[in-house]
């Protein structure tokens, strides 16, 4: 279990982490979603100790994690960017951090089995790619068998045969009753591994909601009408729940009716349909919709082009 | 592959943090990177190796007593510190090996390894630095007895002894403080938390503030002077008094005063800024 209560970051001006409250709790796999900046890596650096809070706390099982006399059996943690000497090959990097708690060469071993990097151990990891990197990095968090996993951006760098076998190694790990949270900007790759999520922007909380929920609230249809009536068609269709927008003349954007629906009532009524086309929203458009005011860095593409005055 | 983890892993009851498997944590470290075992081995073949040459250099020449060493070579040509005219270029090298040792960890991101396994934090500096002082103790105190034994042979009947008067605790204390510079250069790593940075400190306060101070006026660098690491390093590595140095036991306490306060200055920056 992971408490995160009341934190914040500031570095100088800038706040990384504004006011965040939330629980992950043990069993399930949590998501930590935000766009790029939002404060995610800064807030697993804080739940291990790395930085300071400017303000709020983060205990991990009820105790601040530099408090725990075991701290690698209480939290197995993977961060983004790469924690290890270059110089120094993957076994000895294992081997030095299994040291510190007296855990010897066979777990080392273990974990190096696991994570498959069996043929490269003896390699200096300077000369690994990311994905191996990357199961580097997953191996150390496993050598103490923790109670807490926690994985900044575990898929970046891997192949799609990578990315299947985490996966299935987080989802393992909860059903062993771990607290497995892990980071990432991709919604499609929380869909596939987190049944809770966290999401955040601009350093705030934005949700806190089963996977379920988030994906029932995203994937409202919404239903593309055209007719040379708009306005008429749009007075008819207008109810509870139901919202009616207008990019262009003669189009409308109809949620919460249903296809069938909108063409049996403008029948009805004798009003002429140009088109008729339902369009599921996809998870990653409402995580979009969702982070747009927060997200930090837009892209050119997502800036409105025209009118903007520079 | 999910199954693997389902197999009990093989873990020591009592795995937890302790002083000492923090030690054997950063011994591993040491001894795994080949920067650190070779720098290691350059201070040795230096040490060694120009105290002979210096010897040899001082049994051919015939020298006016009072003759000024050359630069870089021995603090003084006479046998004692022929046979130790190595420590002015080893002290580099082994300042290097602790700076690398520490900001290696920094430029790597290898520290927020070493912080996550003990976020306590002091012990990892405490342990590299006890690591690096045990190690480098053990490979300089004989390299510098054998070095000091090899230089009197060359000197033959002009080489003196083990035995007289203040020359066993010179040829030691040559290897203390290039241990001590090791130290400081590892210091000087954490507080700076960049190699480059670090080395030049290191050079700058060994070789550069020395000279520096040395034109000042007399009675400014009078008082300030033997307090420098490098001459109070000189006070303990050789014999006979000398007026602008410190005695051999004040200087050993100067030249541990700095180590202490640098090191001090660098657990509590580590204790306080984000790793």
């Amino acid at each position: 279990m992971i408490e995160v209560t009341n934190l914040s970051k500031r570095y100088g001006d800038k706040v990384a982490v504004d006011d965040l409250t939330f629980r992950v709790r043990p069993g399930i796999v949590t998501g930590f979603l935000g766009p790029n900046g939002a404060g995610k890596s800064t807030t697993m650096r804080m739940i291990i100790g790395l930085d300071a809070p400017t303000a709020g706390t983060v205990t991990v099982d009820g105790r601040r994690y530099a408090d725990h006399p075991a701290p690698l059996r209480e939290v197995g943690a993977l961060l983004e960017a790469k924690a290890v000497h270059t110089g120094r090959s993957a076994r000895n990097h294992l081997l030095a951090m299994a040291a510190t708690h007296g855990i010897g060469a066979r777990r080392v071993d273990e974990v190096i089995e696991l994570v498959g990097l069996r043929e490269v151990a003896g390699k200096r990891a300077g000369g690994f790619s990311l994905g191996m990197g990357q199961r580097l990095g997953i191996a150390a968090a496993l050598l103490g068998d923790p109670r807490v996993v926690m994985l900044d951006e575990p898929v970046n760098g891997l192949d799609p045969d990578g990315i299947r076998w985490i996966r299935g190694l987080l989802k393992g790990l909860a059903e062993q009753g771990r607290t497995v949270f892990v980071s990432s900007h991709l919604m499609s790759e929380m869909a596939q591994t987190a049944e809770h999520l966290i999401v955040v922007g601009k350093g705030r909380l934005i949700a806190d909601v089963p996977l379920a929920e988030f994906t029932r609230q995203a994937s409202r249809t919404t239903v593309r009408v055209r007719s040379p009536q708009a306005g008429a068609l749009r007075d008819l269709l207008l109810g509870p729940d139901v919202t009616v927008t207008s990019g262009e003349p003669g189009l409308l954007e109809v949620t919460g009716r249903g296809r069938e629906q909108i063409g049996d009532l403008a029948a009805a009524a004798g009003l002429t349909l140009h088109e008729l086309t339902a369009t599921e929203a996809s998870l990653e458009e409402a995580f979009m919709t969702m982070t747009r005011d927060a997200v930090e860095y837009h892209g050119e593409t997502d800036r409105p082009t025209v009118g903007s005055a520079r | 592959m999910t199954a693997a983890t389902v197999a009990p892993p093989t873990l020591p009851a009592d795995a937890r943090v302790t002083g000492w498997r923090v030690v054997r944590a950063e011994w591993i470290k040491f001894r795994s990177l080949r920067s650190s075992l070779i720098m290691l081995a350059a201070t040795v073949v230096v040490l060694a190796g120009l105290g002979l040459a210096f010897s040899a250099f001082l049994a051919g020449a015939t020298i006016e007593p009072g003759t000024p060493a050359p630069p870089g070579g021995p603090s003084s040509l006479d046998p004692l510190g022929a046979s130790l005219g190595g420590v002015n270029l080893a002290q580099l090298l082994i300042g290097t090996l602790g700076v690398l040792l520490v900001a290696g960890e920094y430029s790597t991101g290898m520290i927020r390894s070493s912080l996550a396994a003990v976020p306590r934090r002091w012990p990892v500096l405490v342990g590299k630095v006890g690591v690096l002082a045990g190690v480098s103790l053990v490979v300089l105190v004989p390299t510098a007895l054998l070095t000091f034994g090899g230089g009197q042979a060359i000197l033959g009947d002009e080489g003196i002894a083990l035995t007289d008067d203040g020359v066993l605790r010179a040829v030691l204390g040559s290897a203390g403080y290039l241990a001590g510079v090791g130290v400081l250069g590892a210091a000087l790593g954490a507080l700076l938390r960049n190699t480059a940075g670090a080395l030049t400190s290191v050079v700058a306060l060994l070789l550069v503030v020395p000279g520096v101070v040395s034109l000042l006026p007399e009675s400014w660098s009078d008082a300030v002077s033997p307090y420098l690491p490098s001459n109070a390093g000189q006070a303990f590595m050789s014999i006979g008094s000398s007026p602008d140095l410190l005695s051999p036991a004040a200087g050993a306490a100067v030249f541990a005063g700095w180590l202490v306060l640098l090191l001090g200055a660098a657990v509590v920056q580590l204790l306080r800024r984000d790793g």
